[in-house]
């Protein structure tokens, strides 16, 4: 592929992307919430009753068409490789923290472009400390860290992942007693599109995430290290697209105050996204591209992922996750604490590597 | 030079070839596993001004970066 197409290429999934992840919002999706990694691995862990936040409970199809959608395009392209032991056990504690800090925002980097383009300009704020962590991530880039290598694994670790997506999404189907689902107005569990309509877009956003390989944290991580401008052209291109649906369909509503599943305490939506940026560019990838490469077979991003999910367990057990009335004073250590335990596994990993 | 990227994600392997361009050599051979590291150091590469030359080893890619 040469550059002109990979832009165009990038550029075409961006719009597209944006535009099915405002139309899911229209098919019963929370506002500004087509597409929100964090909140639905959130989601997904309550209706499994890892955590018992009654108002976000529900097995989102999407989380498991992204996976899926990964899954199949990458076999199609060969390029499913079952991979991994690049420091699986600290990768875990990097997701669980990038979690907190997603939570403390209350989005991932995906939703904070689609929050952006229903006019949340608290987002700004998380775009701000979201920047300003990928920032100091790349100054530890650049001085050599690393969590080394990956190895080639079994054909059977690469397809575990994918096969608990299909379980999941019998548990979905079948709603057994044990499974948890937010009653109707209950909270943001209970809004969602389709189980069909959600499990579509999550595999087609799945299969243009593979084929572009789209990340939120690559975009700004590569124009600063590399001048490269690649993966942000499609970061501006999901906001254009989902922009101009939402002016379309009257779901752009400018403001700070009032704004669906947000808060407006700008230092700790700059901090939260402070703490999920630096912790996603240590992890090579924001939570989306970690669902895309878990897809692709590698275990570590599996790893990742289930990082994701207890944190958001602990997150609701601990009262750590912000609300609309704004962030938990245990929310606020907890962010804190991750702060300085993401330091410590970057500084590690640079210094150990130096040393080498 | 060569440089071994085996087992490394990106950014990871354009990292380790920015850093090589640093030394005063002209050519660098670079074998990466996946195909996004194979897309990633190309791009980096010619927009640096050199040539890149890549042929498929078993899994792995084999790639010759050079000044034309």
């Amino acid at each position: 592929m040469n550059f002109a197409s990979e832009k165009r290429a990038i550029i075409i999934a961006g719009l597209g992307i944006g535009m099915l992840a405002a139309l899911l919002v229209l098919a019963g999706n929370p506002a500004n919430m087509g597409f929100c990694i964090a909140c639905f691995i959130r989601d997904t862990v309550g209706g499994l009753g890892l955590h018992r936040a009654g108002a976000v409970q529900y097995i989102r199809p999407e989380i498991i068409g992204l996976l899926l959608g990964s899954f199949i395009l990458s076999l199609i392209r060969h390029e499913h490789a079952a991979k991994g032991g690049s420091s699986p056990l600290t990768r875990f504690v990097l997701g669980f923290f990038v979690m907190i800090g997603c939570l403390m925002f209350l989005g991932c980097p995906f939703r904070m472009i689609l929050r952006l383009a229903g006019g949340d300009w608290n987002a700004l704020f998380g775009l701000a400390g979201f920047a300003a962590g990928i920032g100091i991530g790349v100054i530890f880039l650049r001085r050599g860290y690393s969590l080394k290598r990956t190895y080639a694994l079994t054909k059977l670790e690469g397809a575990v992942m994918p096969a608990i997506q299909i379980v999941l999404l019998v548990l979905l189907l079948a709603a057994p007693a044990f499974i948890f689902f937010t009653k109707a107005g209950g909270g943001p569990g209970a809004q969602h599109a389709a189980v069909f309509v959600s499990l579509g877009a999550g595999l087609l956003v799945g299969a243009l995430a593979q084929y572009t390989r789209l990340c939120m944290v690559g975009g700004i991580r590569d124009f600063i290290l590399f001048h490269e401008t690649k993966l942000l052209m499609g970061f501006a291109a999901i906001f254009v697209a989902a922009l101009l649906v939402n002016v379309a369909a009257g779901n752009f509503h400018p403001g700070f105050a009032g704004q669906p599943v947000a808060h407006t305490d700008g230092l700790w939506n700059f901090l939260g996204m402070w703490l999920a940026g630096l912790g996603c560019v240590l992890l090579g990838g924001c939570p989306l591209r970690q669902l895309i490469m878990a897809g692709e077979g590698n275990t570590d991003s599996v790893i990742t992922v289930l990082g994701l999910a207890c944190g958001a367990a602990f997150a609701h057990n601990f009262a750590l996750a912000a609300s609309g009335a704004g962030p938990s004073d245990n929310g606020k250590v907890g962010v804190m604490v991750g702060i300085i335990v993401v330091l410590i596994i970057a500084a590690v990993n640079t210094f150990r590597s130096q040393k080498a | 030079m060569m440089l071994d990227a085996r087992g490394y994600s990106c950014p990871e392997p354009v990292i380790m070839l920015k850093k090589a361009m640093e030394s005063p050599e002209t050519e660098y051979e670079m074998m990466v596993d996946n195909r996004a590291s194979l897309e990633n150091v190309t791009r980096f590469a010619k927009h640096n001004g050199y040539e890149v030359e890549a042929k498929q080893k078993g899994d792995d890619y084999a790639l010759r970066i050079f000044r034309k």
